[in-house]
């Protein structure tokens, strides 16, 4: 697995380029999802649900039949069955059934969007209406274990906790949020004698294109899926959601007309997933030194009744820190509400939040730095799986971090430190997310005119594949970058796994160093024109022998005014080992863009449901904060030199996800230290500090 | 209705136009030029942003009546003019692709437009290259939620010296 480590020739891989797409993207030229200029696009717009639960006994569509530019009325009447509903999800306008507010009920389709919008809200639904229960709570007497998370338990928590001298016992709260990408998620679907064709924003076309032949029945070779670029996604954009199926369900009513569908900010909060609320109760065990004799954390979340969908908070206390004895459960909350889905470092991002505040409030108890904490309680193999770490730098991060931040003079005492009117304090956590890989892509390299053009249905979210690939693929055949024309972003290219879980540049990335070798193998240095050659990801053994993640270390400088409460994060740092770095560039803009989702988590992101109507009350970005301009001061990422010769050929890890986990539990122990008000729960709003 | 104006130097007429579209819709939809972009419809984002008049507005803002008779200009008219494939990036365009101050690229037309009105105001007028705080204030309503602003500050900052040396030098810098 040594590869292109070993290749002292290296050039593009590492170094500082542009974005290939840049010029596309400040010109203004690059097309997104409804860009595509199509003939004669009719628009569409979703009829929603104003109940939570019941059933559409009618609806009464002449009024908005008769708003000129009315099309069709689209209904579970005359909406197509599909051939396979078996994610509850995407059987869109399959019956008469509502399972929570704002879910798909049916649609209008018009020549102008503002005729269907029009339209929609003239039609009149009578529902048959049931009681409804949306409060999310771990008081639940019907929580129960969700099957893909067993209760993970070694040695015994509840005797450590007994006899320990030192121990922290607390429950942490990270509320439900969106995750709104800046593009919505828009659809145009054009249904004609060949097939379906999308143009979609998604984070994977080859995803799209086989869930949606299996919903609709089609051959996968009739449906093309095209995404050239993808205005942000964060995992709403990974797994399917209704939009997409209702498009095409629109579509297919009107075979040969391009229909069009963006969903509006406010649709974005109903219709396409949100991180699941967590309620976390953190146990911690420990010697007067700080060592870890237990660590235990109960994670509840919540799911829709129709789909089961898991927030995996649990999985980091899997890999952090040395105890004999260990205790993981999941459970979680049916109820009356839009499925969860992906949102950046599913898992990790809200599971790092307890267990890392935890730390820090088991620092204070032991009186040792909380840097020196963390050090202390490295574990030689991943703890709860026995395996050996393919590499593991967390303590390289702790301490070059404390470094930059000037983390050695710190008074460990809280609020100790006055400026003007705010009190100052500093704080840190750690950071973890797992290396992986996901299987099914193919790559193909072909050389024409003079150019390598690699081709592989990967999709560029605004992560960088434009550029990265083409880098690694220059590296892998030997030559100059402006050498290789790569195309992704499409279904008729060779077969690609979706950008997700931060495994994308790794896979897609490793099955082109494959097919380069092919074609090398094949054509030698000097091919032929038309000379081609391709190959699939290849397995690597690595995998299973050893537990593969990348680590970091943010530490925070946090300022909260004594008198109004308000909270300021002049100074983030975050320092990460993440493998090999194949663009300091792009990268930098990960892990950075990562660190300021996690500062709003921390301090702004809550979707606020009202439990007698089953919504989100702060639907669009007026009342929906995210962090803007003035919330961010000084951010800096660095890395360290990491060699993996196990994770795969390129020795990278994934970045995209690492650099939100842990950000939001370095500002709240940063806040705690400047003021000695311990926050449990996010976001930390300045009432925290207004007792 | 019918709406006319001038959209990046050409003269443009859009037929039917109901009036509640906005600017933002002909322009994306009637007119093709989608490289404004419509992220929140309602004056949150900025990723909208265009020049009317010499002024920057959220196009999702404007009714596309009220643009009637006058000069519109949008992200594809920041660059020189010519042939697609040759145009010469404007210096706002080139220093944020080189900072590093584009990802996904949704709210990138909004904000070069925003900033390209910033360095017309004060590098433009003859004024010194805006500071930090001009810069954050000037793009306080400009959204991103790829980037982390860092990059788009240093973009800016770059965007200003540089249109600042030429002006000085007369030469590029
Ligand atoms: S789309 Fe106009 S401000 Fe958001
Ligand atoms: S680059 Fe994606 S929203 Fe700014």
């Amino acid at each position: 697995m040594s590869g292109l480590l070993e290749n002292t020739s290296t050039r593009a891989i590492g170094a500082d380029i542009g974005r290939v797409d840049g010029p596309a993207k400040v010109t203004g030229t690059a097309t997104y999802a409804f860009e595509h200029q199509l003939n004669a696009p009719a628009y569409l717009h979703p009829i929603q649900a104003t109940v939570v639960r019941g059933r559409v006994r009618e609806f009464d569509t002449r009024d908005a039949e008769a708003v000129p530019g009315v099309l069709t009325v689209l209904t579970h009447d005359n909406a197509a069955r599909l051939a396979d509903i078996g994610d509850a999800e995407l059987a869109v306008l399959q019956s008469d059934e509502v399972a929570h507010r704002g879910q798909v009920i049916g649609a209008v389709l018009a020549e102008t969007p503002e005729a269907a919008r029009q339209a929609v809200r003239l039609v009149r639904v009578h529902y048959e209406e049931r009681s409804h229960d949306v409060r999310f709570s771990a008081a639940r007497t019907d929580l129960y274990t969700p099957g893909e998370a067993e209760d993970d338990e070694q040695g015994d928590l509840a005797g450590a906790m007994a006899s320990a001298p030192v121990t922290v016992d607390h429950t942490y709260t990270t509320p439900m949020e969106h995750n709104n990408p800046m593009e919505p998620h828009s659809t145009i679907a054009v249904w004609e004698d060949a097939g379906l064709t999308l143009y979609e924003s998604t984070q994977g076309v080859h995803s799209v294109r086989s869930t949606m032949a299996e919903l609709f029945g089609l051959d996968p070779e009739r449906v093309r899926v095209i995404a050239p670029h993808v205005g942000g996604g964060f995992g709403s954009k990974g797994p399917l959601h209704p939009p997409v199926v209702l498009a095409a369900l629109a579509a297919r009513l009107l075979p040969g007309r391009p229909v069009k569908l963006a969903l509006t900010r406010q649709q974005m909060f109903d219709l396409v997933g949100y991180r699941s609320p967590t309620i976390q109760r953190v146990r911690l065990a420990a010697e007067p030194d700080g060592r870890l004799t237990g660590i235990g954390i109960d994670v509840t979340a919540q799911t829709a009744r129709f789909k089961e969908f898991l927030e995996q908070a649990g999985k980091p206390t899997e890999v952090m820190y040395a105890a004999p004895n260990r205790r993981i459960t999941h459970r979680l909350a049916a109820l009356d509400v839009a499925p969860p889905t992906w949102m950046r470092a599913p898992g990790e991002c809200p599971g790092m939040f307890g267990p890392e505040v935890a730390m820090d409030e088991l620092a204070v108890a032991c009186g040792v730095d909380p840097v020196e904490l963390r050090v202390r309680n490295e574990p030689g193999t991943e703890p709860a799986s026995g395996r050996p770490f393919s590499s593991r730098n967390l303590v390289a991060c702790l301490r070059e971090g404390a470094r930059r931040f000037g983390w050695q003079d710190r008074d460990p005492e809280p609020r100790r430190r006055m400026e003007d009117g705010w009190l100052v304090g500093t704080g840190v956590a750690a950071s973890t997310y797992p290396t992986g890989q996901m299987p099914g892509s193919v790559a193909a390299v072909r050389f024409e005119d003079g150019h390598y053009h690699v081709r592989i249905g990967a999709a560029d979210i605004g992560t960088g594949a434009w550029t990265v690939l083409t880098q690694i693929a220059a590296d892998a055949l030997g030559v100059p970058v402006t050498a290789v024309r790569l195309r992704i972003g499409d279904s008729s290219l060779p077969s690609a796994s979706l950008a997700g879980g931060s495994t994308g540049t790794v896979s897609w990335g490793s099955t082109i160093v494959a097919a380069a070798q092919a074609f090398r193998e094949r054509h030698g240095t000097a091919p032929a024109d038309g000379a081609e050659a391709r190959a699939g990801l290849p397995d690597n053994p690595n995998r299973e022998r050893y537990a593969m993640h990348a680590f970091g270390a943010q530490f925070a400088e946090v300022r909260v005014h004594a008198d109004t409460g308000e909270v300021r994060v002049p100074r983030l740092l975050g320092v990460f080992a993440a493998g090999r770095i194949v663009n300091p560039r792009t990268a930098r803009s990960q892990f950075i863009g990562g660190m300021t989702m996690g500062l709003s988590m921390a301090l702004h992101e809550d979707s606020v449901v009202d439990p007698r109507f089953g919504c989100v009350v702060n639907h669009d970005l007026a009342e929906y904060h995210i962090a803007a301009n003035a919330d961010v001061v000084d951010l800096q990422a660095h890395w360290i030199d990491e060699a993996d010769p196990y994770v795969n050929p390129l020795g990278a890890k994934g970045i995209g996800e690492i650099g939100i986990v842990g950000t939001a539990a370095a500002i709240v122990n940063a806040a705690y230290h400047a003021t000695g008000v311990r926050v449990r729960e996010l976001p930390m709003t300045l009432e925290h500090f207004l007792a | 209705m019918r709406v006319s104006f001038e959209v990046n130097g050409h003269e443009v007429t859009a037929d039917n136009v109901w009036p509640g579209e906005s600017l933002l819709y002909v322009l994306r939809e009637r007119l093709g030029l989608p490289g404004s972009k419509n992220a929140c419809e309602q004056g949150e984002c900025g990723s909208c942003t265009v020049y009317l008049d010499g002024v920057t507005v959220c196009s999702c803002l404007v009714a596309a009546g009220q643009a009637q008779g006058r000069a519109v200009r949008t992200v594809e008219g920041l660059a020189e003019s010519g042939d697609l494939a040759e145009r010469r990036l404007s210096p706002v365009q080139e220093a944020f692709v080189e900072a590093g101050a584009v990802q996904c690229g949704f709210c990138t037309p909004g904000l070069l437009v925003q900033t390209d009105d910033l360095i017309e105001r004060t590098v433009g007028q003859g004024g010194g290259v805006p500071d930090e705080a001009e810069i954050r204030e000037h793009l306080a309503g400009n959204l991103c939620r790829c980037t982390g602003y860092e990059k788009i500050i240093d973009a800016v900052r770059l965007a200003a010296e540089r249109t600042a040396a030429q002006r000085d030098g007369g030469g590029p810098a």
